[in-house]
């Protein structure tokens, strides 16, 4: 089978440094495959290798059984859509406009008459049509984060890659955008999604793939991989997993509050004691 | 399951957010206007000749027998060996910088690129001035034009590597490489001036003040093509130099190969920026204020900035030769010297609307 995106052994090295190393990754029509981990782990390098930016130093990358570095600008566009995580516009350029823009590669060609529909679901979908006529540089970080996200799902490709989309976002976007993604993937698209809410990952993911230190440690479903054992250990902070109502919830284990009452300077000297298992040494509350 | 949020706002109706009809008027008018200001021009000048013999001279050339001829027995001949070719020759030249100015905004990324400001035009001069200087001729009357491009582009190349960071250009970055490019440029005009004979001197001077004094039907043929080339070059291109204003990434995402679109665009910019050098000197700001002034009135989609840049640095460049030629009586003034002075204050107040709004151009 040869739809969807493959990559094999990928490699990445800058300035002698090793970003990645030997990732394998799947992700087939139809799917969401979250990507996290803690900071400089390389989702984002990962990434840039998988949309074609960054040539891997070793490996290969794939889509639709074709190398990604072998297709031309305008072809891989019409495959594969990107939302990064900065937004940047040089230009006061409207928001509808930014949505129009992900038009560009079906531009002269039979499916340039949907134009306005596809570019009017997108806003919708997206829920930025009220944006429309403001300009770009003028809305708030989370609003062009989803003006972003419209002219992604514009561009109408089977494949997504989607580097922190819900960062900007409130609860309820966030929420939103991750729904998108599902409907796209149940309409046959391949979507890949770089998230740090684990939480957000547990409960939209198909497959939630960790990276750390640059390699492929786990890849599963969410009940396979989301465990206190392993991310308490990647992150490196002790987690708690907990199940609420069909859905898992990524708890990071703290301390228990001073009283509020207690001014500050007034806080216990002595540690709070803990009832956690996994806490293996309590913070001094400050 | 729906992914819409219930929302009790009027929805904006479909299609363009920008009106057509704005964009297309803005250039008719612009066009009207280079009409009129290039009749005004060619009517003005050591002994008047009214407006409508001025039209009238044209269109009996153009076979029409329509409007009053010249009555001065010497208008005709001032028409068309002196005004003439001064007016088409300003009308090319200021649409040629507009144009330049606009397509190095869109590559760049940062509406304080121009020509002047970042030492494009001073190379090319240097360059120009060169082929003065040791009486070069390798390709007839093209020679100059060669050469200036050959600056321009030495000089673009220079700037676009120096400036450009991470796929994005800081406004200080520019401006600073702009200044070492510009004493480099302006080292390299001392030398040839040191160099130069008197006359050549004093062709090198008059040239790096800019003037269109003089102009003739034999450079204004030089120049045309080369103009021409590169309007239309740049309205092909207008579409992806939109998408470029997404920066590099996202503009390969939806589709642009970056790296050719940017090269050709250089290339351009080189081309139009020694077309207006080759003949007439560093005219500055031209390419700053006309786009400028356009995205105000009607954003900063290319597919109308391009024509309407194009058109109104015309219109701007015939009217401030205009008042070159007139603001003192039987005194020509150096036309790149009043640009500068308009020009200057122009991008004073740009800079501070720029540290203001800290990269969120408008």
């Amino acid at each position: 089978m040869s739809a969807g995106l493959r990559a094999r052994g990928v490699g990445v090295v800058i300035d002698g440094t090793p970003i990645l190393d030997g990732v394998d990754l799947d992700v087939a029509a139809g799917e969401v495959v979250v990507l996290v981990g803690p900071n400089g782990a390389g989702k984002s390098t990962l990434l840039s290798v998988l949309t074609g930016d960054v040539a891997p130093t070793t490996g290969t990358v794939e889509l639709d059984g074709r190398p990604v570095a072998s297709y031309r600008a305008r072809e891989l566009a019409r495959r594969r859509a990107v939302l990064l995580q900065q937004q940047r516009l040089a230009f006061g350029f409207r928001a509808r406009e930014v949505v129009e823009m992900g038009r560009a590669p079906w531009h002269r060609s039979a499916e340039a008459e949907r134009d306005l529909e596809v570019v009017a679901a997108a806003e919708e979908r997206a829920d930025v049509a009220h944006l429309a006529t403001r300009l770009f540089p003028t809305l708030s970080g989370g609003e062009q984060a989803r003006v972003s996200m419209a002219r992604v799902l514009a561009q109408s490709t089977t494949l997504l890659l989607l580097d922190e989309p819900t960062a900007a976002l409130d609860l309820q976007h966030q929420e939103a955008v991750l729904r998108v993604a599902r409907e796209e993937a149940a309409a046959g698209a391949a979507v890949v999604v770089v998230l740090h809410d684990l939480s957000l990952a547990a409960a939209y993911a198909d497959r939630v793939c960790v990276l750390a230190a640059g390699r492929l440690r786990a890849s599963g479903t969410p009940r396979e991989v989301v465990t206190p054992a392993l991310l308490s250990e990647v992150y490196q902070h002790p987690v708690d997993v907990v199940e609420h109502a069909g859905h898992l919830v990524v708890v990071p284990v703290r301390p228990p509050r001073a009283p509020a009452t207690a001014p500050a300077a007034a806080a216990p000297a002595v540690p709070v004691p803990s009832a956690d298992p996994h806490q293996e040494q309590p913070c001094p509350a400050t | 399951m729906t992914t819409t949020l219930q929302r009790e706002v009027a929805a904006t109706p479909r299609g363009r957010v920008r009106s057509v009809t704005g964009g297309i008027g803005l250039i008719g008018v612009l066009a009207a206007a280079l009409v009129v200001a290039c009749v005004l021009s060619a009517a003005t000048g050591q002994f008047p000749i009214p407006p409508g013999e001025v039209l009238g001279s044209v269109l009996h050339r153009l076979g029409l027998d329509l409007g009053p001829l010249p009555t001065h027995p010497q208008a005709e001949n001032n028409l068309w060996n002196v005004r003439f070719p001064r007016v088409v020759m300003t009308a090319i030249v200021g649409a040629a910088l507009a144009t330049a100015g606009a397509l190095m905004q869109g590559v760049f990324g940062n509406p304080l690129a121009e020509p002047g400001v970042v030492g494009v035009s001073s190379g090319a001069a240097v360059a120009a001035a060169t082929v003065i200087v040791f009486s070069l001729d390798f390709a007839g009357s093209w020679t100059i034009a060669v050469c200036a491009f050959a600056g321009g582009l030495v000089t673009t190349l220079v700037v676009y590597v120096m400036a450009r960071d991470d796929g994005r250009t800081e406004v200080v970055t520019l401006v600073l490489t702009g200044v070492a490019v510009n004493a480099i440029t302006s080292a390299g005009l001392s030398f040839l001036l040191f160099l130069a004979n008197t006359s050549a001197r004093e062709e090198i001077v008059f040239w790096t003040l800019g003037s269109l004094n003089g102009s003739r039907w034999a450079e204004v043929q030089v120049v045309t093509p080369l103009v021409v080339v590169g309007v239309v070059a740049a309205l092909v291109l207008a579409r992806q130099l939109d998408l470029l204003a997404l920066g590099d990434r996202a503009a390969r995402h939806v589709g642009v190969d970056v790296e050719r679109l940017r090269m050709i665009c250089i290339v351009l910019v080189a081309l139009l920026t020694a077309a207006g050098v080759a003949f007439c000197g560093v005219i500055a700001f031209v390419g700053l204020v006309v786009p400028h002034l356009v995205r105000l009135v009607a954003g900063p989609g290319h597919r109308v900035l391009v024509p309407a840049s194009a058109l109104g640095g015309a219109v701007l460049l015939v009217l401030a030769d205009l008042w070159a030629r007139t603001a003192i009586a039987n005194a020509d003034l150096p036309i790149g010297m009043l640009t500068s002075l308009v020009g200057g204050p122009f991008f004073f107040w740009l800079l501070r609307r720029a540290r203001r709004t800290a990269g969120g151009w408008a």
